[in-house]
């Protein structure tokens, strides 16, 4: 993972993204207008959080059964950089949702899931705050972690799509991959996903290795 | 690698492509030029942030150097 190559791929993806995500055709459409590229920036946030949340949950089923406290720290440091890129889901959603449904905020249920999931995910963290002892800290935090990601996978993923809504993919609605009919958007989409992806492993893997040197420096 | 090419395909589609009927695009400010200074001004700003990160990536390295 220390290697550099993987890290200047991601610039570069997420670099041409921005290229190609203001440059490139898209599908003309009422209401969306030329927010429709909002997609190469706003879905990425989200696919990033998803994989650092997973990331977390295997580190954590990895931590219970060897008790190694490096792997918590990774579980905790995917869990912090995967609040920022929800943060900016959440941002840029409400922006994007305020020009095009005429309010920052709708009662969806996609919006609703993925503001409990993402209490849900503070209180992650404010847990491990609340906890003294360094191994009790690690252990509780550890299964709580592993029952959270299900539930926000519930919450952001299946419930909505099982109801009325207006967020593109839950319910009756279509995706953007339904209204790209002439995969223009497909190949920028993938680009930028993949990309950002890589960005927020890599600074999670940063937030890591300062970790270890902090506690390295604490034990002494 | 394989997306990059995809992206720029897509890229050189999008100059030959032309706009349908009355849904509103921001046409003009392509045509004038004008959105090239927005992702001048995007890439800018991201690439100082992605160089910003390898030079706390250099830092990292080294603090583990050094112990």
């Amino acid at each position: 993972m220390r290697k550099r190559w993987w890290k200047i791929l991601a610039v570069v993806m997420v670099a041409s993204t921005i290229i190609g995500g203001l440059l490139g055709p898209v599908p003309v459409l009422p209401i969306l207008n030329e927010t429709i590229r909002n997609v190469y920036f706003h879905v990425p946030m989200w696919f990033t959080m998803m994989v650092l949340y997973l990331i977390s949950l295997i580190y954590s089923i990895k931590y219970l059964n060897s008790g190694k406290r490096e792997y918590d720290f990774m579980a905790v440091e995917a869990v912090n950089t995967g609040i920022i890129f929800c943060a900016c889901g959440l941002m840029t959603g409400m922006l994007w949702a305020n020009i095009t449904w005429g309010t920052p905020w709708t009662n969806d249920p996609q919006l609703n899931g993925a503001a409990i999931a993402t209490l849900m995910y503070l209180a992650y963290l404010v847990l491990r705050n609340a906890l003294e002892e360094e191994q009790k800290r690690a252990k509780i935090s550890a299964i709580y972690n592993i029952f959270a990601f299900p539930i926000m996978i519930v919450l952001i993923y299946i419930l909505p799509k099982m109801n009325d809504s207006l967020h593109p993919g839950s319910g009756g609605n279509s995706t953007f991959g339904d209204l790209d009919m002439d995969n223009y958007m497909r190949p920028v989409f993938y680009t930028a996903v993949i990309g950002w992806i890589l960005i927020g492993c890599w600074i999670a893997s940063l937030r890591y290795r300062i970790r270890l040197i902090e506690d390295k420096r604490n034990s002494f | 690698m394989r997306n990059f090419l995809f992206t720029i395909l897509a890229l050189m589609i999008g100059l030959s492509a032309n706009a349908q009927e009355k849904v509103q695009m921001a046409d003009g400010l392509r045509a004038e030029g004008k959105i090239y200074i927005v992702v001048a001004v995007m890439l800018v700003i991201f690439l100082a942030v992605a160089i910003y990160l390898f030079t706390i990536d250099q830092k990292v390295k080294k603090l583990e150097k050094d112990k």
